[in-house]
């Protein structure tokens, strides 16, 4: 999930600079050997499967086809290629020599067995905040998973960030350790919502965008992240314009995130993944915790950033003209005439945030890609969008993106087809 | 107009609307306009002279194809991105809709191959090539090349460019099957000029009016095929 961790650039020199003048005054963090158990728990593992299913561990540590846990799966990022571990109980290859304390300690302090720093590809800046009987369940959990003595290939990563050690300065500057702390003004669904959206859930990883040396702009939490490499636009939680939550009816917002579809939205990309392993599994109450948290965000306004190229005005009319014929031409029959869709099976398009973003990637890669929404308990058999990037070409592509994010009302900007040239190579898987 | 009328405005309007929408059909045709785009109505292909027929394949056959791309033995982009999140149960109906379609086939390809060359692809699709390790095509896809139930693919109606690339990628590794890979092995088997010879054999042959697939042979096939059930 955490593909899009840092940017190049100024990253050399500014962290031999930093390290040369603070590397010896660091405080590591004392590290507190919590006594606290699972032993409260009445089934562990049960308990930890659960909790595994709402972290998501599966999807980053398993390879495609490959055996459950047993790492391999290769997270492209600009600074080189993570390759995720293997964390079934095997000896070698495993976490099997690990304790529970050492597992703790992975998660609460992005520390390895033998004391290494964690690359934060690993959320643990999210994972941080897990308690420590939950993470004595996930710890009992992943003990019973079938060991496979396997151990996945080292990370290819470019200079510097194959010093691991650097990363201590990493932790220095943008980690703090500690466990979700309740808010007492706020009840204890909101709570519990708080806890699963920052630390399993780790939805930061992907909506939080990042400064220059990786750290999270937590001035702007869930305040929306391009996703580098997969090329996919997180969208703001918090942004009115963009995907805040807080418009949705309660009912609308659980059935998108347990199901994949509602009746204003459909989830696609990275996020159909999510859906597809994580959140249709988790027990209503907690989907509905989340999103009362989510709602109960307050507003933001800062829309993140778009270096796409933008539409000449002399060719704003003729785009139009030509994207309303497309519209008809294709698009009318499953989106309806006044772009009102035929909701769960097809998202409306009127009034729909999801294609206003500043970023037109997601409108551009689905008019591109289509697909399928999630495959759910509460939705099995999903109606699909055609894929119209072998039949459009570059500026009848924009010229529909531009009239869906302009028409019934929409205020979006238009597209430009460099837009969509740079998009339609990128591989949709 | 302020925003929140405005917002107003579109809920009102898209409520008026929604009441005057046909009712979308709940049918597989409809659900699978995603497949159709590129494999042709009711997949039968289009004229585009790559994406290859999947009506009337055999079922087995369809639905390993789309586990096989979940799971990375297949790497097509666009066909990894349909399927990575759908669960078995629907992967298993996509197949069985596919599979059930029957339709006419349009006339095959026109082809540029030499008398010689024609006789080789022939022999090669009839015969096979014992010294070379390569069994005859039929045995395992039937003897009209129709496929062969349960889960081998009919080779005729399809485009040259799409039976080369197959062939190839099976060569490099770019395409697997399930352990032991029995057409891995014909592929390495076979020799570059064979594979173009096979490949554009095939694409010109008609296909013959009993277009269904074989029934599943009743004597061992000449190789393992760990895509066939055990």
């Amino acid at each position: 999930m955490s593909h899009a961790i840092f940017r190049p650039r100024l990253i050399v020199p500014l962290l031999i600079l930093l390290l040369a003048g603070v590397w010896f005054w660091l405080p590591g963090w004392q590290e507190e050997v919590s006594t606290a158990t699972a032993g409260n728990v009445a089934d562990p593992v049960a308990r930890g499967r659960y909790l595994a299913t709402a972290g998501d561990c599966l999807a980053c540590h398993t390879a495609r086809g490959g055996a459950p846990y047993a790492g391999g799966r290769v997270l492209q990022t600009a600074y080189g290629d993570f390759v995720t571990p293997n964390i079934t109980p095997a000896t070698g290859a495993g976490l099997g020599s690990w304790s529970a304390d050492d597992f703790w300690r992975a998660l609460h302090y992005g520390r390895g067995k033998d004391g290494r720093f964690l690359y934060p590809a690993f959320p643990y800046p999210n994972y941080t905040k897990i308690n420590r009987a939950d993470s004595d369940a996930l710890y009992a959990y992943l003990r019973t998973i079938a060991p496979v003595e396997q151990r996945p290939a080292e990370h290819q990563l470019d200079f510097p960030y194959n010093q691991r050690s650097l990363l201590r300065l990493w932790q220095a500057l943008y980690f703090k350790p500690g466990v979700y702390q309740a808010d007492a003004g706020q009840n204890a669904e909101w709570n519990r919502g708080a806890y699963l959206v920052q630390g399993l859930g780790h939805c930061g990883a992907c909506h939080t965008s990042r400064d220059r040396l990786g750290g999270p702009n937590l001035r702007l939490e869930l305040g929306g992240s391009l996703l580098a490499v997969q090329d996919w636009y997180a969208p703001s939680l918090t942004d009115r314009q963009e995907a805040h939550l807080a418009q949705d009816s309660r009912e609308d917002l659980v059935a998108l995130l347990s199901t994949g579809v509602s009746h204003r939205h459909a989830v696609f990309g990275p996020m159909a993944e999510v859906v597809y392993r994580s959140l249709q599994h988790l027990d209503e109450p907690d989907v509905h915790a989340m999103a009362l948290y989510l709602q109960s965000l307050p507003p933001t306004s800062a829309p993140v950033a778009s270096d796409n190229p933008v539409l000449p005005e002399h060719e704003k009319l003729a785009m139009q003209i030509r994207g309303k014929r497309l519209y008809q031409d294709l698009c009318i029959n499953c989106h309806g005439k006044n772009g009102e869709g035929a909701p769960p099976a097809y998202p409306p398009l009127a009034g729909n945030r999801s294609l206003l973003q500043a970023n037109p990637v997601n409108v551009v890669r689905m008019v591109l890609n289509g697909g399928f929404p999630p495959g759910t308990r509460g939705n099995p058999r999903p109606y699909g969008m055609p894929p119209f990037g072998p039949s459009l070409n570059d500026r009848e592509v924009a010229a529909v993106a531009s009239y869906i994010r302009t028409a019934w009302g929409n205020r979006g900007e238009m597209v430009a087809p460099q837009a969509v040239e740079r998009y339609r190579t990128v591989p949709a898987d | 107009m302020s925003r929140f009328w405005h917002s107003i405005a579109v809920g009102l309007v898209g409520m008026l609307s929604v009441g005057t929408v046909a009712a979308v059909p709940d049918t597989l045709a409809q659900r699978l306009q995603a497949c159709t785009a590129c494999h042709g109505a009711q997949g039968k292909a289009t004229s585009d002279g790559y994406y290859p027929r999947i009506a009337g394949k055999p079922a087995d056959y369809l639905y390993n194809q789309l586990i096989h791309f979940r799971d990375g033995r297949r790497n097509h982009p666009a066909m990894v991105y349909m399927v990575r999140n759908q669960p078995e149960a629907y992967l298993r109906e996509i197949a069985q809709y596919f599979s059930d379609q029957h339709l006419p086939y349009p006339a095959p390809q026109a082809g540029d191959l030499d008398a010689r060359a024609s006789a080789r692809g022939e022999q090669l699709v009839r015969k096979g090539d014992a010294a070379q390790g390569l069994p005859a095509c039929m045995q395992c896809h039937g003897p009209r090349l129709t496929g062969m139930l349960p889960a081998a693919p009919g080779l005729l109606g399809l485009p040259r460019d799409y039976l080369y690339a197959q062939l190839s990628n099976w060569r490099n590794g770019r395409r697997q099957a399930a352990t032991p890979d029995c057409m891995a092995r014909v592929a390495k088997a076979l020799s570059q000029d064979d594979l173009v010879t096979v490949a554009s054999w095939l694409s010109t042959q008609p296909v013959p009016v009993e277009s269904q697939p074989a029934v599943a042979a009743s004597k061992p096939l000449p190789l393992a095929c760990g895509s066939l059930p055990q």
